[in-house]
């Protein structure tokens, strides 16, 4: 019982985790239909933005890094919806392809740069200890993810700019006709969501260390989440996410982290056939 | 004000627009006919940049706007309708006409309440999800929302197709009273006795191909009918 209890806020920071890289997703797979491997490689970036600041800023790196792993995956995102992904619109197997080979070399990359064994971000000393089984660096994950949930909903629903994404996701043509500038709010849509991994970059310094590969743990995964909430929508990937993170952590510990993958797997796979739209369904025109 | 010179467009190989020219001209309605399929939707769209055009040109009051893509000939002064009352399904009748008028150059949130005084019967509905408005409800609004743009030329494409008759003449009127208020109109509709009570001018399509136009008093005769019969 205790084991179970202990488990818990694994389980719900792993789901956290999940829920800020498909909130990311939300934006780039779930409204805009691109299927970016390289999301993974985004929050690698953020990650080692911790680690970079830290010469800087100290034990308080992870808090300074937060918006600035914002920008700088929020301008990867942004630069590679320019230079590549615009031109492969409504072509999912080469964006696919193409992600994938950018993705590869944005690892390399990392590995040059950075070498490749993991690196280690300091945690604040404030982010020490706990309440009871409840460690503060887990809560404050729940709390960073919780806090982009609301952000990302205050944005979508009460802003021009959210309100002008939703009418392009939900008719791109009438929305050009419309006099909206498309190819504009695209740009946004990736940056926005490419810096949401970033974030969850950071976030992920605070439970493990970092190397170039950390993207790839976790990148099917978030997929999964949205792919299970239901495209594009909020109220499913949080849902999802936390489903998820705790059968992952339960998974694992009562098997083993590769057995864990598996049925974690078989679960969704499951789910998808009972539910192939997802938790939530909204119907959304991707990009053609 | 509109001048379509030569305009040719389709879809991948298949052509479907053969060297179309003709011209809007200030405060004029001017009503486009013909069959099904027969290119209309196809020259809407060409015209305002969601097709591009493969020969020819568009120029709206002097200025070549062929390269320009949609949202930079709406700032110019095109408002378009599109056929079939398409509305952002998921957003309020509200939603639908800020996000419009957000996107504006004049961004006078004064234009809100004149469109909606061509359209009262919007009012009332708000706050209600465009998805879930009828068919007529959605064409106005879909008219109200090009309106909020303050559009030099309003394009209509098919505005009563499929619409319950009470509204259609709603529509009707308040396409009567733009045109009246000094708005140009380039209008398509299939239905002739319509065509004939609100036109100044008209253009028949037959395959791509101008095959008629003049006054109004031209299209009163037998040919005319077999060129709009379906
Ligand atoms: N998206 C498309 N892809 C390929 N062909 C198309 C497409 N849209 C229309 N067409 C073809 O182009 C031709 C002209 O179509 P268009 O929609 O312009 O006709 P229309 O005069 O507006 O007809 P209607 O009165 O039914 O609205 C038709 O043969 C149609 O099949
Ligand atoms: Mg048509």
């Amino acid at each position: 019982m205790e084991a179970i209890v202990n488990q818990l806020p694994i389980g719900l920071s792993i789901g956290a985790v999940l829920l800020l890289i498909a909130l990311g997703l939300t934006f780039t797979f779930g409204q805009m239909g691109v299927i970016n491997m390289a999301h993974g490689e985004f929050i690698m970036a953020g990650a080692y933005t911790a680690y970079l600041l830290q010469d800087w800023a100290g034990r308080q790196a992870v808090i300074v890094a937060l918006p600035v792993a914002f920008g700088v995956a929020g301008l990867m995102g942004l630069v590679l919806e320019r230079a590549a992904i615009r031109h492969f619109y409504g072509r999912p197997l080469d964006t696919l392809l193409l992600t994938w080979g950018v993705s590869l070399v944005l690892q390399q990359a990392a590995r040059d740069l950075f070498g490749a064994p993991n690196v280690q971000v300091q945690a604040p000393s404030w982010l020490q200890g706990g309440i009871g089984i409840l460690p503060y660096n887990r809560l404050f994950i729940m709390a960073l993810a919780i806090g982009s949930v609301v952000a990302v909903w205050a944005y979508m629903s009460r802003t021009s700019q959210g309100r002008r994404m939703r009418a392009v996701m939900q008719n791109r043509q009438l929305a050009a006709v419309m006099g909206i500038n498309t190819g504009r709010v695209d740009q946004r849509t990736f940056f926005i969501g490419s810096g949401l991994a970033g974030i969850a970059g950071v976030a992920l310094t605070l439970i493990g260390p970092v190397g170039p590969a950390l993207g790839t743990y976790y990148i099917v995964d978030a997929f999964l989440v949205v792919v299970a909430g239901g495209l594009g929508q909020l109220r499913g990937a949080v849902i999802a996410a936390v489903a998820l993170g705790l059968l992952n952590s339960y998974a694992e510990f009562w098997t083993n982290a590769s057995l864990a993958k598996v049925i974690v797997f078989v679960a969704i796979i499951a789910f998808l056939q009972v539910r192939p739209q997802g938790l939530f369904v909204l119907r959304s025109r991707a990009l053609t | 004000m509109l001048s379509v010179r030569s305009l040719e467009a389709g879809y991948g190989r298949a052509r479907v627009l053969f060297g179309v020219s003709f011209d809007v001209e200030p405060g004029r309605l001017v009503c486009v006919m013909g069959r099904n399929g027969v290119g209309k939707t196809t020259l809407l769209n060409t015209v305002m940049g969601v097709l591009p055009a493969t020969a020819g040109t568009v120029t709206f009051e002097g200025r070549d706007v062929t390269r320009l893509r949609p949202h930079e000939r709406v700032r110019l002064g095109l408002g378009y309708v599109p056929q079939g009352h398409e509305t952002f399904p998921q957003l309020s009748v509200m939603g639908n006409l800020l996000v419009t008028l957000e996107a504006s150059p004049h961004k006078d949130p004064g234009a809100l309440d004149e469109a909606l005084e061509v359209f009262p019967r919007l009012k009332p509905l708000l706050k209600r999800r465009a998805g879930f408005l009828s068919g007529g409800q959605q064409q106005q609004l879909a008219m109200a929302r090009a309106l909020v743009t303050r559009p030099k030329l309003l394009i209509l494409d098919e505005p009563t197709e499929g619409i319950q008759p009470s509204i259609v003449q709603e529509i009707e009127e308040a396409i009567e009273r733009l045109h009246a208020s000094g708005l140009a109109v380039l209008l398509v509709e299939q239905y002739l006795d319509l065509a004939l009570r609100l036109a100044d001018r008209f253009f028949i399509l037959d395959a791509g191909h101008v095959v008629r136009a003049g006054g109004a008093e031209e299209l009163r005769g037998e040919e005319v009918h077999r060129l709009l019969a379906v």
